[in-house]
């Protein structure tokens, strides 16, 4: 007679296993960030030998002589980057104010109207761009601002001041949501205390909620400033896609994404590793941002101690 | 009573500061509100005139040729992007799991959700290099399949952390009680934690699904483009809306074909709002419910 | 029956001057009614004790006298509220003087995320115009004042965040008192401190009382009976006893109010 029983699989081992699988689960996203730094070195590897690290600071751009100089992107994208925070960052913050002070019958419709904005693809908002804001721009705006200086007298729809406008109304739901996230997270009982002394709503916002939510505060920027350094379609069609350094606001030129979106397909060989080597450094600026990001979010709180309200 | 001999600061800019603040606001809110009703008016305006049956059922062919639609685009991108969610959110929900079940106050955990936030931030168009890296080159073709991969990569990070939050909103003294009663940790955590956030969940799924639905640059070199009907989904290049959005609207000189182009874009962003706005009501009814 | 009451105490009460005057107060929140003609003077630098059970509108009646409870769109009062010759309640009164005039302290200790100094500095930069040096000596002044100073003064920099509970609350009550105000509300400012800190503040309060008009709810009528020299005994938003601290709780003139002195309810 056989003596055996059947064991059924013990729990433990079961539970080893989830966990395990969960791991598996979670374990592409080291593999990924991994892997893209490594697939890219390796792709951008022969336009680095080949130019040094002269390709980061030099501006001639000639596909056709072999001469490629990344400096217009890279400046390009940090201004495009630019423009669309000086102009998304005071406007999410008054908007996520409003939004949290309004009555529930026009505050609940309008961030849900915000969030749908986020929610269009980024290819809708090129379209727009270039058939409706360009024009708009070109016919309306542009000639009665040119005088300023920095603007720039030579004007045709595109360049730098219409890419931040759109990066701006891009990015501006996402850095809105965060900031009224955080606006709601501020117990009432401080924003009594600050009313109590006598002050408007004004100064209550901008002296004390927007230290008390400082940290929350800049990670939305932080996101923010992330999409908009990456953003390739809205920016693609608004550009100009001209590889020059940016001089004036209105003139056009380039940044990472877009030189790789409309250059990629029908690049070959160095050129191709050139753009390999272009995406690395957008790669690397991304990393640098949301490593900044993390750590600031995760050493403020170390700092700040809480609040014990 | 000692009375301060100070002087007063003019409460007339303390206030005017206070109107200006309020008034800006507005202005920023009537903006940024006007502006998303803009673009939309506008997508519909330019695009509604392509839409007819010939549009939605008839595929893509070279300008000129009659009976011209989008049919094989749309089921491209369905195809694409459904592909990316198979390939993608398992793991993601798995890995979501993790963190929230097993990785909250491991080193590793936070090392991986230090990795997700950052992977969250990734431009897509790198992703799509990488893909085109990987996928493309070795393979010596461009591919839905490629196309799928790269919007899973996409797709991945932002489920696993919406599982996450989710799953941690979830109370500890439901585990506690499901694990008192002898269950396994297994077992809460499929039969009792993620039921009880599953609508959170599906409408993370939902909302993840719609955004790399609307992504291009990851197709632009993956999956790239194509005349066909997608049959051969692993080794062709496959029709997709993004990529025949900036193929007609943009490189196109023609006017009906850009005119396709809105209509191809009314489509896309007609079902990725619609997604989003159901998968909100779907949350809040159930929310409240 | 409550003016019964009132015409009652006026003329017990010794001629004192009268700071605050509460008359015919009715608050609603929403729809639904939490004060019911309130009536109450409030004497000139004395401390004014309001008990009463847990949600009988005490601290809604106390948030009436700085407006606090404008923030909140569906919470308004009827009635006035003579203060200096005017009705803060009518609406010409400028509510951002008034709150400098009238301060309040929570039940929560609420330090500003800004350090010490600014915290106390707050107040001052917000209505005044001073220099350097007068704000430093207005800020050690109501440290002092609020018998905080020794603690802090080599602290002045760190933030209002890192003192113990009952170092925020008597920065709070520093930060309060800077701007010189006359009256100080406060919303049981010891229910949230430790007792040595507890008894710290209530000695405090008996000093700040000579300078300052103060109105103090407390659900700990031992509190009320060390600190007050008058006593308001709330309950169901209705005032159903205002008289001298002494002879409320030692021969209260209503039933009820001798029923929750003695415990029987509370």
């Amino acid at each position: 007679m056989r003596n055996r029983r059947k064991h059924p699989i013990s729990p433990e081992t079961i539970d080893r296993v989830f966990k395990y699988t969960a791991i598996a689960g979670a374990i592409p996203v080291l593999l990924l960030m991994v892997g893209f730094l490594i697939q890219l070195c390796w792709n951008a590897w022969p336009a680095f030998r080949e130019f040094g690290f002269n390709f980061l600071i030099s501006v001639k751009w000639d596909p056709v002589a072999g001469e490629y100089g990344a400096l217009p992107a890279i400046t390009g994208t940090i201004t495009t980057t630019a423009i669309a925070l000086a102009i998304a960052i005071p406007l999410s913050f008054t908007t996520a104010l409003f939004l949290v002070d309004a009555p529930g019958w026009l505050g609940t419709p309008l961030s849900h109207a915000i969030d749908l904005l986020a929610a269009i693809p980024s290819i809708i908002y090129g379209m727009w761009g270039l058939f409706v804001l360009i024009p708009f721009m070109q016919l309306y705006i542009q000639p009665r601002l040119a005088w300023i200086p920095f603007m720039g007298e030579d004007y045709n729809g595109f360049g730098f001041a219409t890419s931040g406008l759109i990066l701006a109304l891009m990015i501006m739901p996402f850095i809105c949501a965060i900031m009224r996230d955080v606006f709601r997270m501020v117990p009432s009982v401080l924003r009594e205390a600050v009313h109590g002394i006598g002050a408007t709503r004004w100064e209550t916002a901008f002296d004390v909620t927007m230290r008390y939510g400082k940290r929350g505060l800049l990670g939305g920027i932080f996101v923010g400033l992330g999409r908009a350094v990456g953003e390739t379609m809205a920016v693609l069609f608004v550009i100009g896609n001209i590889h020059e350094l940016p001089r004036t606001l209105f003139g056009s030129g380039t940044t990472i994404a877009s030189t790789l979106a409309a250059n990629f397909a029908e690049a070959e060989g160095m050129f191709r590793s050139v753009l390999f080597a272009l995406g690395l450094v957008l790669l690397l600026m991304s990393f640098g941002v949301q490593i900044v990001a993390q750590w600031w979010l995760i050493y403020a709180v170390k700092k700040s101690g809480g609040y014990n309200g | 009573m000692v009375e301060h001999g100070f002087r007063r600061r003019p409460l007339f800019f303390r206030k005017m500061a206070d109107i200006l603040s309020r008034t800006f606001a507005l202005l920023s809110v009537a903006l940024a509100v006007s502006g998303m009703i803009w673009i939309i008016w506008v997508t519909i305006s330019y695009g509604a005139g392509a839409l007819s049956w010939e549009f939605l059922l008839e595929p893509t062919r070279p300008w000129g040729l009659p009976k011209n639609g989008v049919a094989n685009a749309i089921i491209g991108t369905i195809l694409v992007t459904f592909g990316a969610a198979v390939i993608g959110v398992p793991p993601a929900i798995l890995g979501g799991i993790y963190l929230s079940e097993f990785g909250k106050h491991s080193q590793i955990g936070s090392f991986m959700r230090f990795c997700t936030n950052v992977m969250m931030g990734m431009p897509s168009i790198i992703i799509g290099l990488f893909v085109y890296a990987v996928m493309v080159v070795p393979t010596g073709r461009f591919s839905g399949f490629a196309g799928s991969l790269a919007l899973a990569v996409i797709m991945f990070p932002v489920v696993m952390r919406t599982t996450e939050d989710i799953l941690l909103m979830v109370s500890d003294t439901l585990r506690e009680s499901a694990l008192a009663l002898g269950m396994s940790r297994t077992r809460t955590t499929l039969c009792i934690v993620c039921r009880s956030g599953r609508t959170g969940l599906i409408t993370g799924i939902l909302l993840a699904i719609a955004r790399a639905g609307g992504e291009t640059a990851p197709l632009l070199f993956t999956a790239m483009w194509s005349d066909a009907w997608p049959t051969r989904y692993f080794s062709q290049p496959t029709a997709n809306l993004p990529v025949l959005i900036n193929e007609y609207a943009t490189n196109s000189p023609y006017d009906e074909v850009q005119a396709m182009g809105w209509g191809a874009a009314l489509l896309i962003t007609a079902a990725i709002l619609g997604m989003n706005i159901v998968s909100r009501i779907f949350f809040r009814e159930k929310k409240h419910g | 029956m409550d003016n019964e009451i009132f015409t009652k105490q006026c003329a017990a009460m010794p001629p004192e001057k009268v700071k605050i005057a509460a008359r015919g107060i009715n608050f609603f929140y929403g729809k639904n009614q939490a004060l019911f003609d309130n009536n109450l003077d409030i004497a000139e630098n004395k401390v004014t004790a309001v008990i009463g059970p847990s949600g009988c509108g005490k601290s809604t009646h106390l948030r009436i006298y700085n407006r606090i409870f404008e923030l909140y769109r569906e919470q308004r009062v009827e009635g006035s509220l003579i203060f200096d010759g005017s009705d803060i309640l009518n609406s010409s009164v400028d509510v951002l003087e008034l709150r400098r005039r009238i301060g309040m302290i929570f039940q929560k200790p609420t330090p500003f995320p800004m350090s010490v100094f600014d915290n106390v500095a707050y107040p001052l930069r917000l209505h005044f115009k001073m220099n350097r040096r007068e704000t430093a000596d207005c800020v050690e002044d109501a440290l002092r004042s609020a018998s905080l100073w020794d603690e802090v003064k080599d602290k002045l920099k760190k933030s209002g965040l890192a003192l113990s509970g009952g170092q925020q609350q008597r920065l709070c009550i520093a930060r309060a008192i800077a701007a010189r105000p006359e009256v100080l509300l406060m919303d049981e400012p010891t229910s949230a401190v430790d007792p040595v800190a507890t008894a710290k503040i209530e000695e405090l309060i008996l000093e700040l009382q000579k300078r300052f008009t103060i109105v103090i709810v407390t659900h700990n009528m031992q509190q009320a009976a060390r600190v007050s020299d008058y006593t308001v005994f709330f309950f169901q938003g209705r005032i159903i006893e205002f008289d001298t601290t002494e002879k409320i709780f030692t021969n209260p003139g209503k039933q009820q109010t001798e029923q929750y002195i003695t415990g029987r309810f509370g």
